[in-house]
C-alpha cells in the first residue's frame, strides 16, 4: 500500500473504485452535508468499495448523526443502496438484527452499520460491544471527526486531548480538552478478538477502500475506524480537508493499521514523519497552544502521543504490510 | 390440547406456535421464563428456521427484532418493567417505522424503590408510544393473544403489545389449550413484509421527517390506530370461530346487563372480582365488570356503549399518575363524558400488594366512593411515615 491519494489511473491494479468510470455512487450528489466534508467523502468512498466488493449485495443502518441528517431529509434521500436510520445508540443491535434476518431468509446481503465517533464511542458503546461479542456478521464503520459536531461541536470520548471544543473551551484554567482523558475503539474493537479491524484515513482512498473491500466480505463482526477532518468543527478552509487528514496520518496523531483475530498485523509506515505541530497549526481548534498565550507543553503532551503511536504501531518503517 | 402448564411456558410455546423468525432475549423478572421457554424451544429444534440471539440489553433486544423485521422477517421480544424503559426509545422508534414486531411484557412495577412485583406501571408507561396493546386476563388468554397478535399487527402494520401479568399469570401454573401447529398456521398465514430493506429495490426507512410532513405523518399513525379497532375484534372473532372459544377482541362484558354499579379493570385482577361481584350479587347487590382487552387502541365508543345503562362506575387500576391520579380512570372519565355517571377512582395492587375479595367487598361496604381511593393502603404507615413540605413563605392556594 502506498500513501498515493486516488491510484495511479494508468494501472489498472491501482485505480481506486473512485477513479472508476463505474464507481456506483452508492452516496449520490445532492445530499446536505458542509463544504469541504470529511465525513461524507469517507462514506462515499467506503460504501462505494464495500458495494464494488460485495456486487451490490449490501443494506446500511445508519446511527443518527451528521451523515444521517444530511443524507436522508424527507422528501429527498441521497443513497442509492437499502438504508435505514433507526436511533442514535443502537446502530449495531439493529444491523445484527438485518444480518440475522438476512441470514434466515438465505439472502446474501453483507450488512454495514455506520456512525460518527458520538454514536460509535460514546452511546452505542454497550451495543457495539455486543455486536462485536456475539461476533455478528456485521461491519461497523465509524467515521471519527473526534466530537458531536451534528449538535455544534460538543466532546465525545474521541475529541482529542487539549483540542476546543463547544463544551472543552479553552480559558486561563483549562486548556481545552483534558489530558489523560479518551477511549481507542479500535484497541476496544481488537480486544473482543473479532476477525478484522482497521484504521483509515480519506488522506489514502486506495488504502481506504482496500479495507473496507476486505471488510465487507469477511464472515463475522468487523470494524473500520475512518479519520474525517470536519471544517466547521475543527476549524479550517473547507478546501484543506485531505491535507489535514493526511498531516494527522504524517505525523503519527492517527495510526493506520489492521488486525485480524486479535493481533495487529501490520500497519501503513509514514513516509517522512513531521512534527505534531504542522498539523495542529493548520485547525483552530488547537490555535489556543500558539500565539500570544503559547502552551508549548500542551503541544509537547500531544507530539509525546504521536510519537508513541509511531512506536507501538511501528510507524516509520518496522512492519512491513501484509 | 390441554396441558398443565407454567404461564410463561404456555406463552413460550404459543409464540413458537407462530414461527418468528427472530427471537432475542435478555433476562428480566418475571419475563425470563419465556425468553428461556423459546430458547429451549430453538435448541431442540422444536422451532425450526428461527435465530436466537441473547443480547447485552433490552435496548439491543428492541433494536435486533427493529432490524431483523425491517430486513422482512416476523420477530419476537420480551420485557418487563425496568427493561420496558431502558428500551423506551425503540419502543416509539418500532412503531414510527411501523414493524410489526410482538413483544410480551411482563408487567411489573417500576422504582425506584425497586420492585420486581406485578403492577401495570410498566405498560402505563409506553400507553402513548403508538403500539397496540393488549391485557390478558387469564393464562389461556395470554397464550390466544399472542397467536392473535401476530395477525394483528400484521394487518395494522404496527407493533403489538401483549401484557400478561407479572407472577399472577407468568408463574403460576394453570391448564391451557394449546393449538395444534396446523390449526395456527391455517389462522396465521405467513409474513409478508410491507417494507423490507431489499437490494432489487432499495428504499431508505426511518428518514428524518421536517416541520412540513411531521404532523401528517403523527396524525396518519393516530388514524391508523383508530382504524386497527375494527381490526382487534375482528380477529377475535375470526379465533372464536378457529379455536371455539372467546379470547380478546375490545372487551370482556359481565353480567353489564342487570347491572347499577360497573367495575372497569385490565388485566389478572378481574377474575377476582368477577367472584366477588357474584357474592355479592347473590346478596342483592347489582353490580357487573367490564375489563378491557385492547387498552391501545382505546376503545372509547365500545366502552361508552356497554356503560351506558350503569348507575356508576368504578376504575380499579393496578397503576397511576403521580400527581394527578389514576390513568385508565381519566381516559374512562373521557370516553363516558355527558352521559352523567358518576366515576370513582380505585387504586390497587400496586407493586404486587394482593388484591382480594374481602378488600374488594370491604370497599362496596364503605360507600364513600367519592374520592380516589388506594385499596388496603396502610394509614398507620403513612401518619408514621408522612412530612408535610415546610412552606411558610408561600400561600397554599391549591
Amino acid at each position: 500500500m502506498s500513501n498515493s491519494t486516488i491510484g495511479n489511473r494508468l494501472s489498472k491494479k491501482r485505480n481506486s473504485v473512485q477513479s472508476h468510470y463505474d464507481r456506483p455512487n452508492t452516496l449520490n450528489s445532492g445530499h446536505r452535508a458542509c463544504q469541504g466534508c470529511g465525513e461524507a467523502l469517507a462514506a462515499r468512498c467506503a460504501i462505494d468499495a464495500a458495494y464494488h466488493a460485495a456486487k451490490g449485495n449490501i443494506a446500511i443502518v445508519n446511527a443518527t448523526g451528521c451523515l444521517e441528517v444530511f443524507s436522508c431529509v424527507f422528501p429527498e434521500n441521497a443513497w442509492n443502496v437499502p438504508w435505514m436510520h433507526s436511533l442514535f445508540g443502537n446502530a449495531p443491535s439493529v444491523a445484527t438484527g438485518v444480518a440475522a434476518a438476512m441470514q434466515v431468509q438465505g439472502k446474501n446481503v453483507r450488512v454495514i452499520a455506520q456512525g460518527g465517533d458520538g454514536a460509535t464511542t460514546d452511546i452505542g458503546m454497550g451495543t457495539l460491544s455486543g455486536m462485536f461479542e456475539r461476533n455478528d456478521d456485521v461491519l461497523y464503520i465509524c467515521y471519527d471527526n473526534q466530537a458531536y459536531m451534528n449538535t455544534g461541536v460538543q466532546r465525545s470520548s474521541a475529541t482529542p486531548v487539549l483540542a476546543r471544543t463547544a463544551t472543552t473551551l479553552p480559558n486561563s484554567i483549562y486548556s481545552g480538552n483534558e489530558l489523560g482523558t479518551g477511549k481507542n475503539v479500535p484497541e476496544i474493537a481488537i480486544a473482543h478478538g473479532i476477525p478484522y479491524v482497521a484504521t483509515a484515513s480519506i488522506a489514502n482512498i486506495k488504502d481506504l477502500e482496500e479495507k473496507v473491500a476486505k471488510a465487507i466480505n469477511i464472515k463475522g463482526a468487523k470494524y473500520v475506524h475512518i479519520h474525517v477532518p470536519c471544517p466547521l468543527g475543527w476549524g479550517y478552509p473547507t478546501s484543506e480537508t485531505i491535507k489535514i487528514a493526511r498531516a494527522a496520518v504524517e505525523c503519527g496523531m492517527f495510526p493506520l493499521f489492521e488486525a485480524e483475530n486479535g493481533k495487529i498485523v501490520g500497519s501503513t509506515p509514514i513516509e517522512t514523519v513531521k512534527p505534531v505541530e504542522e498539523y495542529l497549526r493548520l485547525q483552530r481548534r488547537f490555535a489556543h497552544l500558539f500565539g500570544k498565550n503559547a502552551n508549548p507543553q500542551a503541544v509537547e503532551e500531544l507530539q509525546k502521543i504521536a510519537s508513541a503511536n509511531i512506536e507501538k504501531y511501528k510507524l516509520s518503517g518496522g512492519i512491513v504490510n501484509v | 390440547m390441554l396441558f398443565q402448564l407454567e404461564g410463561s411456558q404456555a406463552v413460550a410455546r404459543a409464540v413458537a406456535l407462530c414461527r418468528p423468525k427472530i427471537v432475542c432475549a435478555y433476562p428480566i423478572t418475571p419475563q425470563t421464563h419465556i425468553v428461556e421457554g423459546l430458547g429451549e424451544l430453538v435448541r431442540s429444534k422444536k422451532l425450526e428456521n428461527c435465530e436466537y440471539i441473547n443480547v447485552e440489553s433490552e435496548m439491543a433486544a428492541l433494536s435486533v427484532a427493529i432490524g431483523s423485521e425491517a430486513a422482512g422477517v416476523r420477530s419476537y421480544t420480551a420485557t418487563s418493567s425496568q427493561g420496558l424503559l431502558y428500551m423506551m426509545e425503540a419502543v416509539y422508534n418500532a412503531s414510527g417505522l411501523e414493524l410489526p414486531i410482538v413483544m410480551t411484557l411482563g408487567n411489573r412495577a417500576i422504582g425506584s424503590p425497586i420492585n420486581i412485583w406485578n403492577d401495570h406501571t410498566d405498560a402505563m408507561s409506553v400507553r402513548d408510544s403508538g403500539w397496540i396493546m393488549l391485557f390478558a386476563e387469564t393464562n389461556q388468554e395470554a397464550v390466544d393473544l399472542h397467536i392473535q397478535a401476530f395477525k394483528i399487527a400484521e394487518k395494522a402494520k404496527c407493533p403489538v403489545m401483549v401484557c400478561v401479568d407479572g407472577f399472577i399469570l407468568t408463574h403460576a401454573y394453570e391448564r391451557v389449550d394449546l393449538p395444534s401447529q396446523k390449526e395456527v398456521d391455517e389462522f396465521l398465514p405467513d409474513y409478508e413484509p410491507h417494507i423490507s430493506l431489499d437490494t432489487e429495490h432499495p428504499t431508505a426507512i426511518g428518514t428524518m421527517v421536517p416541520p412540513e410532513y411531521f404532523m401528517e405523518v403523527r396524525y396518519l399513525a393516530h388514524k391508523r390506530q383508530i382504524d386497527t379497532l375494527p381490526v382487534v375484534e375482528c380477529v377475535g372473532t375470526q379465533f372464536k370461530e378457529k379455536f371455539g372459544r372467546k379470547s380478546g377482541g375490545l372487551l370482556h362484558e359481565y353480567n353489564l346487563e342487570k347491572a347499577e354499579t360497573v367495575i372497569v379493570t385490565m388485566g389478572s385482577v378481574a377474575g377476582t372480582i368477577k367472584d366477588t361481584v357474584d357474592e355479592l350479587n347473590a346478596n342483592g347487590s347489582k353490580l357487573g365488570v367490564l375489563s378491557i382487552v385492547s387498552y391501545r387502541p382505546f376503545p372509547k365508543e365500545a366502552i361508552r356503549e356497554a356503560l351506558k345503562n350503569a348507575k356508576e362506575v368504578i376504575v380499579l387500576e393496578k397503576a397511576f399518575a403521580v400527581g394527578i391520579g389514576g390513568i385508565l380512570h381519566q381516559e374512562i372519565a373521557l370516553a363516558l363524558q355527558d352521559l352523567g355517571i358518576a366515576i370513582h377512582s380505585v387504586i390497587a395492587g400496586l407493586g404486587g400488594r394482593a388484591i382480594t375479595s374481602e378488600m374488594i367487598r370491604e370497599y362496596f361496604n364503605n360507600k364513600k366512593h367519592d374520592n380516589m381511593v388506594f385499596l388496603g393502603l396502610k394509614e398507620d404507615v403513612i401518619d408514621r411515615e408522612y412530612r408535610p413540605i415546610k412552606n411558610s413563605e408561600c400561600n397554599n392556594k391549591f
